[in-house]
């Protein structure tokens, strides 16, 4: 029942596609898409909440689809858990394109149900054929909107620009061939995952033939096709999901589409690349695999956390900020599952089980939260005019509400308790060091390290998410344009009220969750148990362990506020008065700045430079030159600092020479004549019939 | 499938006649031999396919066999001998690959065919198997042909074949779906891709239909 209600639901989106495409400059029907999508979305959540509460259902068949594989639909607890914050997030970034995106180019709006639609087929699938079907669906219909992403003509202008405040942005014309270089850089990657991914689900299936979960569970690979699968699986859904050596992609892909398309492929896209990793590596492939299968994911996720975190930390632009945050969490999250096959491959159940728990619970409060803070950094940009904090400042005075709920958001992402950020990180943190009842002295000095990665990338990305929203709400203007910034629409602000509640709520009550998750939470781990010691109010790791009382915690939160404030009020009873705000002991305002001198206040590079200095120079090459002039010259000093992520120049040239050589070859290749190229054809014909022979009587099941 | 001896050895037989035809397209070096020789593989399959029909007691196999009947083994024949005597190419000798050499590497593609497709349905009935491989074989024979011929006519010749080919193997399984409809619609591809063949040569009126006139022409401009 709920599968096929599902279905229908899915096949609603591909119309409202073809309406989009019609819509181009009509913001009526434009609204419409919008609205559509935002109510299918809203019909993916509840469902998956009925999922959830009422436990699978068995797969449903499609009438259609290729003969060897028959398109089919499952829905259990795993799937259901990861469509419930495509749900979420999908419903308030409708409600804000509804605002805001009403006359937005016709390619975008016909990309967007179709994004959707890719991510739930990917998420709804019962068998490897769909799953990829899906998740090339959904990268190329966000290859599409990053395509089509510029922003706005009018929304970042700059207007007159006294001296002394930052450079204005890009200007359009660079701004296009920015959004079209990372477009071609996603669409790079996104092919390199699906060449991976693809022979990583026919190694799974081996000439057997059958692609569904089912019968895929009942053969996990085994020996070399093993580490083959693994190696290619944890490459082509990191590269989707921005796992380290290949997140190159990311920074700069997420912040060129609009703010709701970043947030959806920041918050859920690569939450769907984690599903497919964790699909077919935890829940398909797990069983009975050694102690090296969880290894991997466990490494590249610790170094994802710590990477994204330090870059999370420098950057200038909020929407990138937010990117490498991403990467951050996505890294928690692979550690999380990575921990589990390991705990699992240990004979650990229970631990497997707790960290499997602490990386559900993570993708449903990044998902909230970062979806939240995307869409709070499109208020900005509409309202404030820019995304790079040396241009804003002071805006929790303009946005008061959307600053509130920016900083639910911030503080969700920073882990502070009692929210959703550090309910999940306590409990990874709980199964990290309790692994070294692994008794592997490698997994102990492993755990021991990510134990320490952890930590320093908790605390990265808790300064990141300090200076995102300090740099950007609190202070003194930096331009003048900020002053004029207007509080955000009723509609998405209640969209931004409605994520930043749902976030505290995952964090208040994980324990109901994780009794909801049990069956997902059974799938990663094979542990049927789910967490066992999860209750509507605690979560604990083990009866002998302590617990997290996230209810308790907050209460005596408020407590200790309430007390605060009291003891305020009773220290000093007459009422507040707002002073002007304190230059640092600079010269009083000058006449052309009334709102003082924005070199009175920390930059974003200048708040940042502390850690550039301590982490910086090794991990993100940063080098700083100091030019003093010669005594008697009276030209200023000069303090030249920089820094850039090492991974993406030092893979792009290689690439780019391997794309020229081989493109050299495929020209030679077009100048042969007509006869050379039927040869060329009649001999892979025949090889590929050699291999048949060759391969033997069970590799021809399709003759 | 319930049938005895005979219905296997005819159909045998005509597979095999098939497949001699291939060889004989694969060697022959005058143009105007080639088409005798493929109306008498046209005629081979109309028969096969008839007979197919007749076994498998499928109707629609028949109207088959009469459009292979027609067209193969007359109007194709026909047409083509026209388009020689009316380019003056009766004698033409067109050394193909070789004689031996030819033979060699076709009965090296049967063999190959053969060793696919026997390991690959060693659980269905005898029939089908050897229909399979003979059908493999003729494809196979068919795409060598367009490989080494050098002159136009030959090639067509080869794609023909090749498609005579995989019209045997359809009408070769029972109870395969919309047979008589695919035999058709790849009747009409081809001819369709031949039309266009000769009409884009006449039209643009080379002196030679030596294929080295059109490495220069694929349609990509100058």
């Amino acid at each position: 029942m709920l599968i096929s209600t599902l279905a229908v639901l899915l096949c609603c989106l591909p119309p409202l596609a073809l309406l989009g495409a019609w819509a181009g400059g009509r913001p009526g029907l434009a609204r419409l898409v919008h609205a559509g999508t935002a109510l299918v979305a809203g019909g993916f959540a509840l469902l998956a909440l009925a999922a959830l509460v009422e436990g699978g259902e068995a797969a449903l068949l499609l009438p259609f689809g290729p003969a060897w594989a028959p398109l089919s639909l499952a829905l259990d607890g795993l799937s259901a858990w990861f469509l419930l914050p495509l749900g979420l997030c999908g419903l308030a970034c409708g409600a804000y394109g509804w605002r805001h995106e009403a006359v937005a180019p016709a390619r975008r709006l016909a990309a967007w149900p179709l994004f959707l639609a890719g991510m739930a087929l990917a998420l709804l699938a019962g068998d490897g054929f769909t799953l990829l079907l899906g998740f090339e669906g959904m990268s190329l219909a966000s290859w599409v909107l990053v395509a089509a992403g510029q922003a706005p003509a009018g929304s970042v202008s700059a207007g007159s620009v006294p001296a002394g405040f930052p450079a204005a942005g890009p200007a359009p014309a660079e701004e296009e061939g920015a959004a079209r270089a990372a477009a071609g850089l996603y669409l790079g990657f996104a092919l390199f995952g699906a060449a991976c991914l693809l022979p990583a689900v026919g190694l799974l299936a081996g000439l057997a033939g059958d692609l569904s979960f089912a019968a895929l569970r009942q053969a996990p690979p085994q020996g070399g096709v093993a580490w083959v699968v693994l190696a290619l699986v944890v490459l082509g859904a990191g590269s989707k999901a921005g796992l380290v050596p290949l997140h190159g992609w990311l920074p700069v892909a997420h912040p060129v589409a609009p703010a709701h398309v970043s947030a959806l492929m920041s918050a859920v896209m690569t939450k769907v690349a984690l599903y497919v990793a964790a699909r077919l590596l935890l829940d398909v492939g797990g069983l009975g695999q050694g102690l090296g299968w969880g290894v991997p994911l466990l490494a590249l996720g610790a170094a994802s956390a710590l990477f994204g975190a330090l870059r999370a930390t420098q950057e200038g632009d909020i929407k990138v900020l937010l990117a490498c945050s991403t990467i951050e969490n996505v890294g928690l999250i692979a550690m999380a599952f990575g921990l589990s096959a390991l705990l699992r491959a240990a004979d650990l159940g229970a631990l497997a089980a707790l960290a499997a728990a602490a990386g559900l619970l993570h993708v449903l409060g990044h998902a909230l939260a970062k979806t939240l803070l995307f869409l709070v950094a499109g208020e900005v940009q509409h309202g404030a005019g820019s995304r790079r904090m040396d241009r804003l400042g002071g805006l929790i005075h303009a946005m008061p509400k959307v600053a509130l709920a920016a900083l639910a958001g911030a503080a969700a992402l920073a882990a502070l308790p009692p929210l959703a950020g550090f309910a999940a990180e306590w409990l990874l943190l709980q199964a990290l060091l309790a692994s070294w009842r692994v008794g592997e002295l490698g997994v102990q000095v492993l755990a021991a390290a990510a134990v320490a990665l952890l930590g320093m990338a908790a605390a990265l990305g808790a300064v990141a998410m300090l200076r995102f929203w300090g740099l950007t709400f609190l202070g003194r203007p930096r331009a003048p344009r900020t002053l004029g910034a207007s509080e955000a629409a009723p509609l998405p602000r209640a969209a931004l009220f409605l994520l930043a509640g749902l976030g505290a709520a995952v964090g208040l009550l994980p324990g109901a969750l994780l009794a909801l998750g049990g069956e997902a939470v059974a799938r990663l781990s094979g542990h049927a148990g789910g967490v066992a010691l999860a209750s509507a109010w605690a979560v604990a790791a083990s009866p002998s362990a302590s617990a997290y009382h996230p209810l308790g915690l907050a209460v005596l939160l408020l407590v200790l506020f309430v007390a605060v404030v009291l003891a305020l009020r009773w220290l000093s009873p007459r009422a507040s008065v707002r002073g002007p705000a304190w230059d640092c002991g600079f010269v009083a305002p000058p006449p052309h700045l009334p709102f003082g001198d924005p070199g009175t206040q920390p930059s974003a590079a200048g708040f940042a430079q502390p850690l550039l200095r301590m982490l910086g120079t090794s991990l993100l090459a940063a080098r700083e030159r100091a030019t003093l002039p010669p005594p008697g010259d009276p030209a200023p000093a000069r303090l030249d600092s920089h820094w850039q992520d090492p991974v993406l120049p030092a893979l792009l040239p290689a690439l780019a020479r391997w794309r020229d050589a081989l493109v050299i070859r495929a020209e030679r290749l077009r100048d042969l004549p007509l006869r050379h190229l039927l040869m060329l054809a009649f001999g892979t014909l025949l090889a590929l019939l050699a291999l048949l022979a060759w391969v033997g009587p069970g590799g021809g099941a399709g003759a | 499938m319930s049938f005895g001896q005979i219905p296997y050895d005819v159909a045998h037989l005509l597979g095999g006649g098939m497949l001699l035809s291939g060889f004989v397209l694969l060697y022959q070096r005058r143009l105007a031999a080639m088409t005798g020789a493929f109306a008498a593989q046209g005629a081979l399959l109309a028969l096969a396919v008839a007979w197919q029909g007749f076994i498998q007691e499928e109707p629609g196999l028949f109207i088959s066999a009469l459009v292979a009947a027609a067209v193969k083994a007359v109007l194709i024949p026909l047409a083509l001998r026209a388009f020689i005597l009316r380019l003056g190419l009766q004698r033409r000798v067109e050394p193909g690959l070789g004689i031996g050499a030819s033979l060699i590497a076709g009965v090296a593609l049967v063999a190959l065919a053969c060793l696919v497709v026997l390991p690959a349905t060693a659980g269905a009935a005898a029939l089908l198997r050897e229909d399979l491989a003979i059908a493999l074989s003729v494809v196979l024979l068919g795409l060598l042909m367009m490989v080494t011929r050098r002159h136009a006519i030959g090639q067509v010749v080869g794609l023909l074949s090749l498609e005579n080919g995989l019209v045997l193997a359809a009408s070769g399984v029972q109870g395969m779906p919309l047979v008589v409809e695919i035999a058709t619609a790849a009747l009409v591809l081809v001819l369709a891709g031949v039309a266009g063949f000769f009409v884009l040569l006449l039209r643009e009126r080379f002196e030679s239909l030596d294929l080295s006139l059109l490495h220069r022409h694929r349609g990509e401009g100058e």
